[in-house]
């Protein structure tokens, strides 16, 4: 177990899901914002963003350096950290793909939201190990759950 | 040539946690090929094995897109700020 945990409040939670009906079969993508200390990690905001890949929007996600960017300026606006990056995973279950895999970074938080006939289902987080061979899981604490794995 | 490199917040547990590292180079290539020297462990994040710099890693002097420049071979002078910036991406397999 890696012991990574992810606070999560409800509403933020609700609007990851929101966010992944409204653009649904497309998948969604959007910035985390919130705390770390000492590697305990709290959502406090979130920054919903366009999806960025026009030509293959219902299996593929891209956030644009100008839209990272943003992000930071958004995040730093806030007193906050740019923490990680929610996106859906339409029809799908919430588990990263191969191609997550290859295209992460470490050390951000990576929330995936599986969305099913228009309605959310479970959501998962996620962080690329250090040799980016795979990731671990990362427990996401909701209080009203169950969106740990 | 002194410059600045600008290490985004992801990578800068591989780079001694510092914000910024300060190397000598004329090219940006030169400039992160001194960056990864310095702190070895940035280059799977920065490189493919291949060599080329990954899809998502962005890098601009001051605000110009290498890609846009010289690429790699885009010179750099006393001064310059070279800045890793990073892209997200990510999605289902097929």
């Amino acid at each position: 177990m890696s012991g990574y945990i992810l606070k999560l409040s409800n509403n933020l939670a609700a609007k990851i899901q929101a966010h992944g009906m409204e653009t649904y079969p497309h998948e969604c993508c959007g910035a985390i914002l919130g705390s770390d200390e000492n590697g305990s990690r709290t959502v406090l905001a979130l920054l919903p963003l366009a999806n960025r890949r026009d030509d293959s929007p219902r299996n593929r996600f891209e956030v644009t350096p100008e839209d990272v960017k943003l992000a930071e300026q958004n995040a730093k606006e806030k007193n906050l950290e740019l923490i990680g990056w929610y996106h859906s995973h339409p029809n799908a279950p919430a588990r990263p793909s191969e191609f997550d895999r290859e295209h992460a970074w470490p050390w951000y938080s990576y929330i995936i939201v599986s969305v099913k006939a228009g309605m959310p289902q479970e959501m998962t987080s996620w962080r690329l190990q250090d040799d980016r061979a795979a990731y671990d899981p990362e427990v996401i604490e909701s209080p009203k759950g169950p969106y740990s794995i | 040539m002194a410059v600045k490199v600008m290490i985004p917040t992801p990578l800068r547990a591989y780079a001694g946690k510092q914000e910024s590292v300060e190397v000598s180079a004329a090219t940006v290539g030169a400039a992160l090929k001194a960056l990864t020297d310095q702190h070895a462990d940035l280059k799977k994040h920065l490189y493919s094995d291949d060599g080329k710099l990954r899809s998502f890693v962005n890098v601009y002097v001051n605000d110009e897109d290498i890609r846009y420049a010289q690429k790699d071979q885009t010179p750099v002078k006393d001064g310059d700020t070279v800045s890793i910036v990073p892209s997200i991406a990510g999605g289902l397999q097929s």
